[in-house]
């Protein structure tokens, strides 16, 4: 029963990068790629309609995860305290700036929004890679289950770790050029011409940096935490990660190099979106049972004494399951109506 | 009091009271939107039937930048259970992670999926598709408010749980979670206190067009549809969903009410204080204002049954906060009976077909725009502030939930950052709210719409 909840909770956060990643990304890019005012409303209609339904993928999985595993919750959230309150003011941020850009017809209000949802769009991947990077790399846990812990120390991965040190910073770096790139291929399936071409070209030219910071986020991994080799050696199967990965990004470049052919463009968005899931999937599936290392072993936090009590989980997979197909089939009608390249003409952003 | 206590109290109650500033109004406005969009299908006259379309526009408008605030201000709420309040949710997660997970898996998908829709999809769908996403996106904000309740209620009136041998507690009875007679009570009046908002609002700005002579066609709609809601939800309010709720305060939580009245001694014929200064120290009320009896037939329906005062409990169960927790209740009560004296008689002139000549009622009607946000305010304080020293009633006291690792001057420090945040949010709402009702509904759409 944990396992599967384990499994749930993951897969929500998974589809959550993958989907409000590309949102996240055509932020990043938007002041780089859109240069008109046309241009700019042509990014924001193509995430318009659905950045609200995949940022709610965030929710639904905190929700799931604070009622799958509430002492995970309540530790992490607490000792993640400050960036934490700062996710929540750029996600703050960064809806206004995307909703209360259309209210009014003036370029010296629109040019502020700009600026607030690039920025904000361009700071929340480097948290959320550095959140992830600190479950990896373990937290000062006490005997009590509870850590704090301060923005930095002394950016070492020693015994009293900050938020950010090398290691997190780093993954932080990696989240960003990831979420770039998926954000850049989703702006080329959706928009044409000139603003899709130069989506294109920056994805490719990223793609060796992404590349590299696969591989050195990869051995850093491997020097940081030994032991996530454990899960690989004793089930071979998690070994398909890699090749999924691999595959990927091989995907991702020969689809965006590819010019103006929508077919292409759809496939290599399809590789990004394979890139982050197989990259979320290897670090679980390296994980599992843990659910937050601890710097002290004997501290760490797995599925097993974080998980809710057995009746509540049990109840919760037939309502998850209802409430899953409900969504899927929103996510399934609301994509099919807003499908195809965006057009300026009607209403609208 | 502790201060880092204090803190954590602070920031989730200044976090809570200003989101739900948009909330009730999206709940109260999404029925009127729907009614407003079903009198447009149904009218086969062409130019009614655009009139009330262009008025569900204009309210889509304001229900949309509602909503946008309504959604960023309301992710911090699910956040704070874990940041701030990491033992409370260690202890009672297993239970109330129920409600919180479910409201994200069937409300906030189905309110997000539908809102980009209706807001923007108006030329994409046929009449009847936009109507449906109206109802889905309204279906969504009260099925929100209902999981939002009911993990409320729980906190009030603890059911359907067990403890772990760990000291927390495990949810045994979903349905009992689902089904807690104090969540529908709660949800009925918070809702019809939403409705109070949203109609309250509509006829505000309908009167307001009336006043100034601009748009009064779409005026006069408003505040038709505002007054008829007004009025039947003013009295709803009172009878039969304040009336039961109070009930189940007086039969769960006794020391409660007996705070929230200021009745510090026990006694048959209990008098209901109208107006009046608790003094907690002397144990008195100064400059009473009271009718003989009335709480003794309020609460057991017999002019002599005898109450329970304050002294009928040891002071440490007594909520820490009593003159405040007294004046919410009674500013919610007081504005709660001028809410149907208004709507009595706007309803009055309406029937008799004066109404929207009558400019000092229209006056009455404009000015009256603050108080129900006022009125649930106070409300959500009467409940809250009412719920303590307890943060789960009778089983975990609130100075033993908070965040222990997250001292007073990491709390303080994100509790002045949102209150830079919301400042700013606050005054970018009221120019955007100013500027849509100036532009009017007539006008075929906002800038760039």
């Amino acid at each position: 029963m944990e396992t599967l909840w384990f499994i749930i909770v993951a897969v929500m956060l998974a589809a959550y990068v993958v989907l409000d990643g590309f949102d996240l990304g055509a932020g990043v890019i938007y002041l780089l790629i859109a240069k008109t005012s046309d241009e700019r409303r042509m990014v924001l209609r193509a995430i318009g309609p659905v950045w609200d339904g995949n940022e709610v993928w965030l929710l639904a999985a905190g929700g799931t995860l604070y009622f799958a595993f509430p002492v995970l919750y309540a530790s992490s959230f607490s000792g993640f305290y400050l960036p934490l309150m700062m996710v929540l003011w750029l996600l703050m941020l960064r809806g206004m700036g995307i909703e209360l850009r259309v209210h009014v017809d003036n370029p010296v209000w629109r040019e502020f929004f700009d600026v607030v949802f690039c920025a904000s769009s361009t700071l929340l991947p480097v948290f959320f890679g550095a959140a992830l990077g600190n479950v990896i790399r373990g937290v000062p846990l006490g005997a009590d289950g509870y850590f704090f812990e301060p923005l930095w120390t002394n950016f070492r991965a020693g015994a009293h770790p900050g938020i950010l040190d090398w290691y997190t910073v780093m993954a932080g770096v990696v989240a960003l050029v990831t979420l770039t790139t998926h954000g850049a291929l989703y702006i080329a399936v959706k928009t044409e011409d000139e603003l899709a071409g130069r989506a294109r070209k920056l994805a490719v030219g990223l793609w060796p940096v992404q590349l590299l910071l696969t591989c050195v986020s990869l051995a850093a991994t491997y020097y940081i935490r030994p032991q996530v080799m454990d899960n690989y050696r004793d089930h071979p199967i998690g070994l398909l990660v890699p090749v999924v990965v691999v595959g990927s990004l091989i995907l991702i470049i020969w689809g965006a190099r590819k010019g103006s052919d929508l077919a292409a463009e759809k496939l290599a968005f399809v590789g990004s979106s394979l890139y982050i899931a197989a990259m979320l999937v290897g670090a679980v599936f390296a994980l599992y049972p843990m659910v937050l290392p601890a710097t002290d072993p004997a501290y760490n936090l797995t599925i097993y004494n974080t998980a809710a009590g057995h009746h509540g989980l049990a109840v919760g997979v037939t309502w998850w399951v209802l409430g899953a197909v409900i969504a899927l089939g929103y996510f399934v009608f609301i994509y099919r109506m807003f499908r195809g390249k965006v057009r300026l003409e009607g209403g609208g952003y | 009091m502790d201060s880092a206590l204090l803190v954590h109290r602070l920031h989730f109650a200044f976090t809570v009271t200003f989101h739900y500033l948009f909330p009730q109004l999206t709940m109260g406005l999404a029925p009127l939107i729907v009614i407003l969009k079903t009198l447009a299908l149904r009218s086969k006259d062409q130019h009614k039937h655009e009139i009330y379309n262009q008025s569900a526009r204009f309210w889509a408008r304001i229900f949309g930048i509602n909503f946008v605030l309504g959604v960023v201000t309301g992710i911090p709420m699910e956040f704070q259970f874990g940041t701030n309040w990491s033992h409370f949710s260690r202890f009672a997660g297993g239970v109330i992670g129920q409600t919180l997970a479910m409201e994200g898996m069937f409300a906030f998908f189905l309110e997000s999926s539908f809102l980009g829709l209706f807001l923007y999809g108006e030329k994409r769908l046929s009449p009847r598709a936009h109507w449906w996403s109206a109802v889905a996106v309204f279906l969504g904000s009260w099925l929100s408010g209902f999981f939002i309740i009911a993990t409320d209620a729980w906190m009030q009136h603890p059911v359907g749980y067990a403890f772990a041998p760990d000291g927390s507690v495990q949810l045994t009875s979903f349905w009992q979670l689902v089904l807690n007679p104090w969540a529908w009570w709660q949800y009925a009046h918070n809702m019809s206190g939403a409705a109070i908002t949203g109609a309250f609002v509509m006829a505000s700005v309908g009167a307001f067009y009336l006043l100034w002579g601009k748009y009064t066609e779409h005026g006069k709609i408003f505040v038709r549809v505002g007054v008829v809601a007004g009025c039947v939800f003013s009295f709803v309010q009172l009878f039969p969903t304040g009336d039961g709720q109070g009930k189940m305060i007086a039969h769960n939580q006794p020391v409660t009410l007996a705070a929230m009245e200021a009745l510090f001694a026990t006694q048959p014929n209990a008098p209901l204080v109208i107006i009046g200064q608790p003094d907690v120290d002397q144990k008195k009320i100064d400059n009473p204002l009271v009718v003989p009896s009335m709480l003794s037939e309020l609460t057991y329906r017999r002019w002599k049954a005898q109450v329970q005062g304050l002294d009928a409990f040891p002071p440490a169960l007594w909520p820490d906060n009593i003159p405040l927790l007294y004046y919410s209740y009674h500013i919610m009560v007081g504005l709660g009976t001028c809410f149907i004296a208004i709507m009595v008689v706007s309803a009055f002139l309406l029937w008799r077909g004066s109404l929207f000549r009558a400019r000092w009622m229209l006056w009455i009607l404009l000015l009256s725009l603050p108080f129900p946000y006022i009125a649930n305010t106070a409300g959500w304080m009467t409940a809250e502030l009412g719920r303590q020293p307890w943060l789960v009633y009778g089983l975990m006291r609130t100075a033993d939930g908070y965040s222990k690792l997250v001292s007073a001057g990491n709390g303080m420090f994100t509790l002045l950052g949102f209150m830079g945040m919301y400042l700013v949010m606050g005054v970018l709402f009221l120019f955007l709210i100013r500027r849509e009702i100036e532009i009017g509904p007539a006008a075929d759409s906002a800038a760039g719409h």
